[in-house]
């Protein structure tokens, strides 16, 4: 099914968690999405990318926020209620404390003009970042039953809608998004002939 | 923080907020704004903007914002309260929804689910970058944001030295 070659690979335990967790979530400036991408899909191989736009679906569908749903389902998916907190606590935990530390400070440096610069810097490429991830996840869409005019479709209105018009996501995801579970529905439709069932 | 009726509503308001925030704790920031800057008086408008600017701006993951403004409100306890109040109920409904559609991941509505949410969840990664990119204004801006696009996309690059790339062009003005 999916374009990777060599097979997946899975956590040892809880700990591995956390600790990749911690680590991935330590990259992430601006934005955690494309580090767990990279990190999970690529470098640890636990998650395909077909399972990690699965996952990331479930994740926007619902409330909160989406790494840490992410977090939540990897982890739970693995070692089940212990893995969903070790993934999650090794997201948060760490980067809090940072924050909290950054905070204490930041009143002293928010004027200085390098300072906020950089600031600015930073948030130009963390916003290519996540267009350049979703680019590479376009790529598990080559096996999508609504096939690809759909996708590419579905991909021009939802952006048309959220970024361009800035309508609210709660609608967006219902109206589109029911229009397209629907459409996927019908062409998932089960073919018996070619389940093998006849000698 | 006032009285302990205030950490009660405004716990309450984050609990209750948690469940309306689809796309992210990003989204119901207005709504935030209303009660602890326009009702509560807990922080200051510079205050509310400097909490997200600083969790943009570290590592991890973007509600951490909602840590700071419960800790420039009132604290670590204040931090606390806040952090627990967005998460505690988003994070129960994940883990309850995911289990269901794992469980039944062989079900053809499930299936329908993920195959049609896949080019939305693409789609919206899209959005989050074009609206974060025209925020941050500016042509240079946007070519640095088109520049790390294509080379996350293309190249394995590591993802802190294009972030670090991005900070020294605009600490040393270059851009």
């Amino acid at each position: 099914m999916s374009q990777e070659s060599s097979p997946l690979a899975r956590p040892g335990s809880p700990r591995d968690l956390f600790i990749a967790f911690t680590l991935l979530a330590l990259q992430g400036f601006g934005g955690v999405l494309a580090v767990a991408q990279r990190v999970l899909c690529e470098q640890r191989r636990w998650l395909t990318k077909e399972e990690f736009v699965e996952i990331l679906a479930v994740g926007q569908v619902l409330p909160g926020p989406n790494v840490c749903n992410v977090a939540l389902m990897v982890g739970d998916r693995f070692f089940g209620w212990r893995g969903a907190f070790a993934a999650l606590a090794g997201m948060m935990a760490v980067p809090l404390v940072i924050v909290l530390v950054v905070t204490a400070v930041y009143a002293e440096y928010a004027l200085h003009p390098a300072v906020a610069g950089a600031l600015k810097g930073m948030g130009a490429v963390a916003a290519g970042l996540i267009v350049g991830t979703g680019f590479k996840l376009a790529a598990a869409l080559r096996i999508n039953p609504m096939g690809i005019p759909v996708c590419l479709t579905l991909i021009v209105s939802t952006f048309t809608a959220v970024a361009l018009l800035r309508w609210p996501l709660v609608w967006v995801l219902v109206g589109l998004g029911t229009m397209a579970c629907v459409y996927a529905w019908r062409r998932l439709r089960p073919a018996p002939a070619t389940q093998g069932g006849d000698t | 923080m006032h009285s302990s009726t205030d950490w009660l509503a405004l716990i309450g308001h984050f609990l209750l907020l948690s469940l309306l925030a689809i796309g992210g704790a990003i989204t119901v920031i207005p709504d935030m704004h209303r009660v602890m800057v326009e009702q509560m008086g807990l922080l200051t408008d510079a205050q509310f903007n400097a909490s997200i600017a600083i969790a943009q701006a570290s590592p991890g993951p973007n509600v951490l914002f909602v840590a700071v403004m419960g800790y420039q409100a009132a604290g670590l306890l204040g931090a606390g309260a806040t952090l627990l109040g967005i998460m505690l109920p988003s994070t129960t409904l994940a883990l309850v929804v995911a289990r269901w559609g794992h469980a039944r991941r062989d079900w053809r509505a499930v299936q329908a689910f993920k195959a049609g949410m896949a080019p939305i969840v693409i789609a919206l990664m899209f959005s989050t970058g074009w609206i974060l990119a025209v925020e941050t204004s500016g042509w240079r801006h946007l070519l640095l944001t088109m520049a790390s696009a294509a080379l996350v996309w293309r190249t394995r690059v590591h993802l802190l030295v294009l972030i670090l790339v991005g900070a020294i062009l605009g600490a040393t003005g270059t851009i």
